[in-house]
């Protein structure tokens, strides 16, 4: 059923990746993720590729779901590998047409194929090991000392809530007048686009008036439990960042100083 | 000619952790004709099964047959028995899209690719049939209605596809009285005049009562009961085992027997309140004179 | 002066025919502290509009309406009147905010800027009293409907109200949701003595309370003990409203020449009546 799937891809667990505070997750993952550009050559590029395989071991995620997230990409892999390996001047080992292959272009298409891959392997460790409430609630919080340069942290955070409530509730309500409109004759499954086009219609509107029925009812509800903004707001869940965190922030430092120091002296020597 | 439900189960996200058995070889038959009432309380997978019987869902084992044709599979065949089955959903008014209220009922039949004056007849039929005046209401947008009239449209929507069979999901959930008695009496005459068969799924005991001839109860997947009304009522444990209530009209009429009153009751008379109202006036013509007298001394 | 005072309360919705009657139109109701009161009526008779009136969602075009002493046009008392009156809606589904049980019943209370330990613990004792307690960390959408009510109503208790209005709350359960809603609520009036307001058109819900009002076209044309009302059978089938089974069989045995007691109310009364 279309209400089963699951939102983002959250993976429960309990591992250290699972228990550091959001916050730091999504403050380190941003200084990894820069690092990547940064660093050069074998040696940093497999440090980092080695700690991204370790790291995924420690989350206790299935590798298959991990690589589900770069599945999507693959075409853009492959594309961005082939590009640099025929294009790139060098020494030409095979020659297709007017495509020339160059050793300097394979290893140039290969680093920046694995970039790729360590950039979206490495963010979704986070989407992977962080619920979606998580990530709101850490979101609102790093944005909030922006408030006074005008950034709505507390709307934004509210509405993703809130949008995250009612993914499922939607969802089933899709499928229930799917169904309703299938029983008087819509078939979805065959005609050519504009038909498939036109189907969506009867399908669309009644969700339309149904959400916005419901927003009007949830704002209602809302008011009526003292909901003014985020002014004066207290919460209940305050995050709290641990030991693990200290850990993890004082590794990373060590080991991305580590890897951009290395590159930088390998290039000048 | 019925519709068969044969050993069907079904199991929603089969091997994903979500897995959950919903029917567990359920067998049924549904017959021309008939009044059949499903109830069951929320998440017994009634309507998974009325969702199987014009082929939304499929069986994941065991099979549905209507009028002979098994629903399984994409030929002209297979798609002529589904039609045969409308389906009223639970709250159909929020399936309303179109402008006018004709257009709406008028979609259905659309995509049967009738012809203009068949399609401008059905919606005549079905709105006069759920009693909402055709040149009152036609060029009327359904969104401008009471809540009760948009369900009517909502109906009249099914109605006017001319199925053979009717499954309504809980018609009259979130009714007030006056709307609910007034949309089953509007389904019985259906039933009555045209020979409709009616599946109605419901959870209110009192409405099966009165207008079903015949009663599924389902729990957790499994049919529990299926008999005639009276001989469903008769097993008030197993009844709410699964969720539901007694007919309030049986509970009282069991505290008055329970406290002496002697009624003399054909089946029929159990299930409605003039019925009953009957069955206590004879009882008490029947009681020994110097009762009254008593009763009536003290009035 | 009462807890709640209503007092000629009429209320037009905006843009509405000036030359039509008003959605209500000149309500008294006055409600005592620790009081149970039904409000019945058929749909249109106002009965909603007047549960909005009751925390200040709705303002009154003429009339007042106060809370515990204060008026629920004076925005200065808004937030207090609302912490005083919670809110019970129809759809259980539009009305839960968060993803997640613990964090919407924290809903009220974080807007009250209630320190978290508080909250914490106030969360946890409200869903301890509409024994809700095991779902602490569920997902809304994986509740029946008669526990996501019942999770609204613990909303409410956790900002400390002292009067549940519940607009219609049991419409859209199963028979198993309505009692265990019906059965929460009747427990907190007794052991918490919090005021409910009950608005229904089930007159099985309403025979719990302590006085019923019953509504029709904007005014109240009935009001009285539940037994005063329900015996009152022709009026109510006249207003679309249903009295209690065994109510209604007295009155149609009483029409069939059968002496019977004018306030038959029950099953057991009218056993009683009939088998003495």
């Amino acid at each position: 059923m279309i209400s089963d799937i699951t939102i983002g891809q959250f993976f429960p667990g309990k591992s250290v990746l699972h228990r550091m505070d959001p916050r730091v997750k999504i403050v380190l993952m941003f200084f990894f993720i820069v690092s990547i550009f940064l660093i050069d050559g074998p040696i940093p590029y497999g440090a980092l590729t080695l700690l991204t395989i370790i790291l995924g071991a420690v989350s206790g995620i299935p590798a298959r779901i991990i690589a589900k997230s770069v599945k999507p990409l693959w075409w853009i892999l492959l594309f961005t590998f082939l590009i640099h390996f025929a294009t790139m001047p060098g020494r030409v080992v095979a020659q297709i047409w007017i495509f020339q292959f160059t050793e300097e272009g394979f290893w140039r298409g290969f680093f920046i194929s694995l970039r790729l891959i360590l950039l979206i392997v490495l963010s979704s460790y986070l989407t992977l090991t962080t619920s979606p409430l998580m990530l709101t609630d850490a979101l609102e919080r790093l944005l909030s000392p922006l408030k006074c340069v005008g950034v709505p942290a507390h709307e934004l955070a509210m509405m993703m809530t809130i949008a995250l409530r009612f993914v499922p509730t939607l969802l089933q309500e899709t499928d229930k007048i799917m169904k309703a409109q299938q029983s008087r004759g819509v078939d979805f499954s065959s005609g050519n686009m504009l038909t498939q086009m036109r189907n969506i219609i009867p399908i669309l509107i009644p969700l339309f008036i149904s959400a916005f029925r419901r927003a009007d009812e949830l704002a209602m509800a809302m008011e009526a439990r003292c909901y003014h903004g985020g002014e004066g707001r207290t919460r209940m869940k305050s995050l709290a960042v641990s030991g693990v965190d200290y850990g993890a922030v004082a590794f990373s430092v060590i080991f991305l100083g580590a890897v951009i120091g290395a590159s930088f002296f390998l290039k000048q020597a | 000619m019925s519709i068969e439900v044969k050993n069907v189960s079904y199991t929603y996200m089969p091997g994903t952790p979500f897995e959950s058995k919903a029917l567990d070889n359920v067998s049924l038959t549904i017959e021309e004709g008939s009044f059949t009432a499903i109830a069951g309380h929320t998440g017994s997978g009634k309507s998974t099964l009325v969702q199987h019987l014009n082929g939304l869902l499929q069986p994941t084992a065991g099979q549905i047959i209507v009028d002979g044709q098994t629903l399984a599979g994409k030929g002209k065949e297979v798609k002529a028995a589904r039609d045969k089955v409308g389906m009223v959903f639970q709250y159909p008014e929020h399936q309303l899209f179109e402008e006018t209220v004709e257009a709406d009922i008028a979609f259905g039949p659309k995509n049967r690719e009738l012809s203009e004056a068949e399609i401008t007849a059905r919606v005549k039929m079905a709105m006069e049939f759920v009693g909402l005046d055709y040149e009152t209401y036609r060029s009327k947008s359904p969104f401008s209605l009471s809540g009760g009239q948009m369900r009517r449209v909502a109906i009249a929507g099914v109605i006017a596809l001319s199925p053979k069979y009717l499954v309504l999901d809980e018609p009259t959930a979130g009714l007030n009285p006056a709307g609910r008695d007034e949309l089953l009496e509007k389904i019985r005459e259906f039933h009555d005049k045209r020979n409709m068969t009616i599946v109605f799924v419901s959870h209110d005991m009192d409405a099966i009562a009165r207008y079903a001839d015949r009663v599924i109860v389902l729990s957790g997947g499994n049919l529990v009961l299926d008999a005639a009304p009276n001989e469903v009522f008769a097993n008030k444990e197993t009844i709410e085992e699964a969720g539901l209530l007694l007919p309030r009209l049986t509970t009282l009429l069991r505290t008055l027997e329970a406290n002496g009153l002697k009624l003399d009751m054909k089946p029929k008379d159990m299930l409605t309140v003039e019925g009953a109202v009957r069955a206590i006036m004879a009882a008490k013509k029947a009681a020994p004179k110097h009762k009254d007298n008593r009763t009536g001394g003290k009035g | 002066m009462s807890f709640i005072e209503i007092k000629n309360l009429v209320h037009r919705y905006e843009g509405a025919d000036e030359t039509k009657r008003p959605a209500l139109n000149g309500v008294n109701i006055s409600v005592e502290n620790g009081e149970f009161l039904a409000i019945v009526g058929t749909n249109g008779c106002g009965k909603s509009t007047l549960a909005k009136h009751l925390n200040a969602i709705l303002l009154p075009t003429e009339g007042t309406v106060t809370i515990d002493g204060r008026n629920t046009a004076d925005p200065e008392e808004l937030w207090e009147i609302r912490k005083t009156v919670g809110m019970v809606f129809q759809n259980p589904d539009n009305q839960i905010i968060a993803a997640i049980v613990e964090d919407d019943v924290a809903f009220g209370p974080e807007n009250l800027g209630v320190p978290p330990d508080e909250i914490r613990q106030r969360v946890t004792e409200s869903l301890a009293s509409v024994r809700m307690e095991k779902y602490r960390e569920f997902a809304p959408h994986l509740l029946s409907g008669g526990q996501k009510q019942r999770i609204a109503i613990a909303g409410a208790l956790a900002m400390q109200t002292r009067c549940l209005v519940l607009d219609e709350p049991t419409s859209m359960l199963d028979p198993v949701g309505r009692r265990s809603l019906m059965e929460t609520v009747k427990r907190l009036h007794k052991e918490q003595g919090i005021t409910i307001i009950l608005i229904t058109h089930f007159m099985e819900e309403a025979i719990a309370a302590d006085r019923v009002i019953v509504l029709g076209d904007g005014q109240v044309v009935m009001e009285g003990t539940p037994r005063q009302v329900y015996c009152r059978e022709k009026e109510m089938k006249a207003l679309g409203l249903e009295v209690p089974l065994a109510a209604e069989i007295a009155a149609r045995l009483r029409r069939n020449g059968l002496k019977l007691p004018e306030d038959i109310l029950t099953d057991e009364e009218l056993a009683a009546a009939l088998c003495q």
